[in-house]
């Protein structure tokens, strides 16, 4: 079997006296999609979060393309900065709240990383950016800072800055959750696109169940810092085998409803 | 009996008091860019990963500022030379009041990162942006701008401060003015011109910092 491109053994976090994670082992093939279900406090963004490396976990190993995320060394902490980056290197990810630069336009935005990290000269950069926010559907928005642009389009002008470094992995953390109704639909349409594609490992918290449907290959449920389902979006939605699923997708259908 | 005011000594000693007010200006701007300079890098060494650099400067900025600007100004006076440094009162001056409201400054520079959310350091993680280009590309830029009006605050408190100057011998607005009552036997008239310069100069600064605000407040909707 190929190894796997994300692998967790025995995560946990705690932050303070609370029990975040408790114990996550996860495998993920490289170029699957997968959804992450759960109730809101579950730990789903703690997961993402400790995927992207933005947080260590209390105990537990995580590997990247192999490699194990965090390492202490002899050398102290600018090896482990510096390896950090590396695995980093591999992983974008997109935030509910967009965290676009305020300060800077559209197509800074996106530029900045290409050329701070991946040193790539400035026209060669912007070239690369408009490619991207041209994807997104934004290339007539590049001159405009966030400030002017809507919740939707700066969700799209953050997967364009997320995607412009070509990550292996891409991590979406609930990114539809902050915007109006109405501008939800054109933000998921670029996802599948991207899903559809498979060039890259998407992992994406989402409470659209059809969307996770459409384009997810596996569909985790999270709930009190465990995994307790975990398998194809059919199977876990129509037929889930424990009890408390089932009572977290009744209620988001009433949701739904509503 | 004499006139309580004499606006021809007024007249009089109004280009005699220039030179002094070019002092104060001086020392005030010197004193400012020093202070920004510095109070940005006693912030910057508190986010730094080594321990010792945090602690270190952490007493030296709660000490300056704990201690008197008068008891600092005469300390350096008397004792740069000393140490061998040679500086002229006005140059001893500027780095006490720099070092002084550096200790400040650094405390508004921190307030001004701590503003900056979380979510921005984050993305700046992720996009895997380094350290160092985070700090200067990412959240400086946005920590700066809302805490203009606290450091322009500062610059016109450090203005009003330059008279401390005339205890080591700095010839700026007030120790001039005192020249000039003891060689007329009037100190109305000179101490009133000081405090006038000052509060023009205090209130021309506080609309041009004000204008610089509502610039950047614009820019940024």
């Amino acid at each position: 079997m190929q190894e796997p491109i994300i692998r967790m053994v025995k995560v946990f976090k705690k932050v303070g006296d609370t029990n975040i994670l408790k114990g996550i082992d996860l495998n993920i093939p490289a170029t699957e999609t997968v959804a992450v279900i759960g109730p809101s406090g579950s730990g789903k963004s703690t997961l993402m979060r400790l995927l992207m490396g933005l947080d260590r976990p209390t105990s537990g190993d995580i590997e990247i393309d192999g490699e194990p995320m965090w390492v202490d060394s002899a050398e102290g902490e600018k090896k482990k900065i510096e390896h950090l980056r590396h695995i980093r290197s591999k992983i974008g990810m997109v935030f509910q709240q967009f965290n676009l630069f305020p300060h800077f336009t559209a197509l800074q935005n996106v530029m900045e990383a290409p050329m701070q990290v991946l040193k790539m000269e400035r026209k060669a950069a912007q070239q690369r950016a408009e490619e991207y926010l041209e994807l997104v559907g934004l290339k007539d928005k590049m001159d405009a800072y966030p400030a002017k642009l809507s919740g939707g389009q700066k969700q799209r002008v953050a997967i364009a800055r997320a995607l412009a470094m070509r990550p292996k992995i891409m991590l979406f953390d609930e990114i539809t959750s902050a915007l109006d109704p109405e501008l939800v639909g054109g933000v998921l349409n670029i996802l599948k696109s991207l899903a559809a594609k498979c060039e890259m490992t998407m992992i994406l918290v989402t409470h659209h169940m059809n969307f996770a449907e459409q384009c997810a290959d596996r569909v985790l449920f999270i709930d009190q810092g465990e995994i307790i389902e975990d398998g194809k979006a059919v199977q876990v939605f129509r037929e889930p085998s424990h009890e408390r699923t089932r009572q977290f997708l009744e209620a988001l259908i009433e949701h739904h409803e509503q | 009996m004499q006139n309580l005011f004499d606006w021809n000594l007024v007249l009089r000693i109004f280009p005699l008091l220039l030179p002094a007010l070019c002092t104060t200006i001086e020392a005030t701007l010197l004193g400012m860019i020093v202070a920004l300079i510095l109070g940005l890098l006693f912030a910057l060494a508190r986010y730094s990963p080594a321990y010792a650099v945090k602690k270190f400067t952490a007493v030296v900025v709660e000490f300056i500022r704990r201690t008197p600007l008068l008891v600092q100004v005469y300390f350096l006076f008397y004792m740069l030379p000393a140490t061998g440094l040679q500086l002229s009162a006005l140059t001893t001056g500027v780095l006490a009041l720099g070092l002084h409201y550096a200790a400040y400054c650094s405390e508004v520079y921190r307030a001004g990162i701590e503003s900056v959310p979380s979510g921005q350091w984050d993305a700046a993680s992720a996009l895997n942006l380094s350290s160092a280009c985070t700090m200067y590309r990412v959240i400086l830029p946005q920590a700066l701008v809302p805490i203009l009006p606290a450091l322009s605050n500062y610059l016109i408190s450090m203005f009003k401060d330059t008279p401390i100057l005339s205890a080591i011998t700095v010839v700026e607005l007030l120790q001039e003015s005192k020249i000039l009552g003891s060689e007329s036997f009037r100190y109305t008239e000179p101490l009133t011109m000081v405090g006038i310069f000052f509060l023009t100069l205090s209130l021309i600064c506080a609309a041009l910092s004000r204008q610089l605000e509502n610039h950047f407040a614009l820019h940024r909707k």
